[in-house]
């Protein structure tokens, strides 16, 4: 591709044509050489050492003393990595994280946006409040969540507030009390269903299922991202015309038949791409579960950003640690790179 | 990518909504809010309360009294950080901006053969898991002699701020129109001087939306700061924060202020110029 000049039509003359074409050939090597620090500097920090890390990956280093020889057979990290109980887990914890935090956050945020698309009074306000969570950090949420999904206090407290437990207690039966973050069960477990398909399933040690303390902190990280979601399909909104709405009002859609049959439709392009961003962002969660929970009892809410952080800098297994994030940038990859490629077509 | 800005371009036409729907969609948005401010609430109350008064049973009462509860003690504590990640995130913000504004001038006006290429491959790094470079970039730092420095911290964010200030910059730069740089050029500008002459001047909204996206980004950093630097008084307030609640000496009202202390620039900046944090939202997350 020349270098853009469009609006210009061809037989405009302007300027003699040698002294055109030095100048552009100057400015054709001028814009690249500007460009080249950034892009150089992104190679390194970023492609290069990716490549560094794989190659992490594939060596001996697991003390404070760098190891760089190849381990052999090439690759017998990952094999460990994945055979590990830990590893497991924390992997079963990144779908189940993810299922919940998605669902929560996408339809939190559409439903707050199509509540706002109405124009009560007051939007602005609660707009700015629902998607004032975002401006925080990760560490702030964790920490304010943490004291609220607290089991002796928090949330607790308000159910018990409810009323419920002294209605239980007076059929005897112990209150309701979740442990939430502390709970280190693993509730609606498939080992059994796949083993009845599939034997071997008998005999894995990874508890196929939901642990429970991952949906608190699933929430906690709805609350702080469903106002982007929101934000994104006001966005929208915005630019869905008057003129379907009416049109759909006129051929006597209720509300509820305009938003499932037109708006929500209109925009599936959006919903996409809030789908790939939060996905993305829930692959690489670190900050809010370190701050809010830990890794958990029975590491019920430990998560491969946890991970690769202590193999790194507690246990000094740099290999694993390395191991464990290209297995992140691999997830994350498969989310983003065909976005980006989306993207780079429509440039 | 307006609308939501000006919420009046567009959107429900409220002539044939009945009262009663408006009221159930009004309790809805308050029950919402409620939620939302739920966490704020509990860390604002119990900052305030006295230590004496704090008790697990009552997180969701009043402060007894006005006195400043756990503030200044959370104050005395986190101040050293609060200062250290002024002077880290402040020349980072500056800095991550200016680079911004040159790569999208010239990724969006001097296109080249192969840059729209060099564009999604510098864009793939604002995406990326931190951790998949961390081993690398720790030794990098400590072979330069920024390893443990809060330098060392404003160059890594810098550098990783490249792709999102790039893309703002991209995007909002694509919609000053060309006639603009095509003119110039046969006024004889250059690329140079139609930049500091033509663009520059038309790029302070794009600053401000970069500048204040990129403070709250740095500001909330956790993984850097707490990997790059390791003096405690240098370290940012996120990870000082993380500390002071992983110590039980500490009371609650303490680590409550100490939340609240460590939120609030960021939370003032969203405040008073959300306008502009949404646009840099909206911008990072789609195309212009």
């Amino acid at each position: 591709m020349a270098i853009s000049s469009p609006a210009l039509p061809r037989d405009v003359v302007v300027a003699p044509p040698t002294s055109r074409r030095v100048g552009f050939s100057l400015e054709r090597i001028l814009s690249p050489l500007l460009l080249a620090p950034s892009a150089v500097a992104i190679f390194i920090f970023v492609y290069g050492f990716i490549g560094y890390t794989f190659y992490v990956s594939l060596s001996n280093w697991r003390s404070a003393k760098p190891d760089l020889s190849l381990r052999h057979p090439v690759g017998a990290v990952y094999g460990d990595l994945f055979g590990q109980s830990r590893f497991q887990i924390d992997l079963r914890n990144t779908v189940v994280f993810t299922l919940f935090f998605l669902v929560m956050a996408v339809l939190g945020g559409l439903a707050l946006a199509i509540l706002l698309d109405r124009h009560i009074v007051g939007s602005g306000f609660f707009r700015s409040v629902f998607l004032f969570p975002y401006a925080l950090s990760f560490i702030t949420t964790g920490v304010a969540w943490s004291w609220i999904f607290n089991p002796e206090t928090g949330v607790n407290l308000l159910i018990n507030a409810t009323g419920v437990n002294d209605v239980l207690a007076t059929y005897g039966v112990g209150p309701l009390k979740p442990g939430w973050i502390t709970n280190p069960e693993v509730a609606w477990q498939l080992n059994q269903p796949i083993a009845a398909i599939y034997p071997p399933a008998a005999e894995w040690s990874l508890k196929l299922g939901v642990p429970l303390a991952m949906i608190p902190v699933a929430i906690a990280a709805a609350w702080q991202l469903s106002g982007f979601a929101m934000a994104m399909f006001l966005a929208g909104l915005g630019t869905i015309s008057q003129e379907v709405r009416e049109a759909a009002a006129l051929d006597g859609a209720s509300d509820w038949r305009l938003y499932k049959d037109v708006i929500i439709p209109l925009l599936n392009p959006i919903t996409v791409s809030v789908l790939i961003i939060l996905t993305h962002v829930s692959l690489k969660i670190f900050d809010l579960v370190f701050a809010m929970s830990g890794k958990g009892p029975g590491f019920a809410t430990d998560v491969p950003g946890i991970f690769v952080y202590e193999m790194i800098f507690r246990a000094q297994r740099y290999n694993y640690g390395a191991a464990a994030a290209i297995v992140m940038l691999v997830g994350v990859s498969i989310v983003i790179v065909p976005y980006l490629a989306r993207q780079l077509k429509t440039l | 990518m307006a609308s939501i800005l000006s919420p009046t371009t567009s959107g429900y036409s409220p002539r044939r909504k009945s009262r009663f729907s408006r009221y159930v969609i009004f309790g809805l948005l308050v029950a919402a809010t409620l939620f939302y401010l739920a966490p704020v609430y509990v860390m604002v109350i119990n900052g305030l309360k006295d230590k004496s008064y704090m008790t697990l049973a009552g997180m969701w009462n009043l402060p007894r009294d006005l006195g400043g509860g756990g503030f200044p003690v959370a104050w005395e504590v986190l101040s050293p950080n609060i200062w250290a990640s002024l002077r880290m995130v402040i020349p980072a913000a500056i800095l991550s901006s200016l680079l911004g504004a040159v790569n999208g001038y010239l990724l969006s006006k001097w296109k080249f053969r192969g840059s729209d290429i060099i564009f999604t491959l510098i864009l793939f790094g604002m995406f990326i898991p931190y951790q998949a470079i961390l081993i690398p970039l720790i030794r990098t730092l400590d072979l330069v002699g920024l390893y443990g420095s809060w330098k060392g911290l404003v160059m890594v964010h810098v550098i990783y701020g490249i792709p999102i200030a790039s893309l703002i910059f991209r995007n909002y730069f694509t919609n000053v129109p060309s006639e603009l740089v095509e003119a110039a050029r046969i006024d004889g500008a250059g690329l140079i001087q139609t930049f500091f002459q033509i663009m520059l001047p038309l790029s302070l909204p794009a600053f401000v939306v970069v500048g204040i996206f990129q403070f709250t980004n740095i500001w909330n950093d956790f993984l850097f700061g707490v990997t790059v630097v390791f003096s405690p008084a240098d370290q940012p307030v996120t990870v000082a924060l993380n500390n002071l609640n992983g110590t039980n000496s500490v009371d609650w009202t303490v680590v409550m202020a100490a939340a609240v202390l460590s939120a609030l620039p960021t939370a003032l900046v969203y405040i008073f110029l959300g306008r502009f944090f949404i646009r840099g939202l909206l911008a990072g997350s789609m195309k212009g």
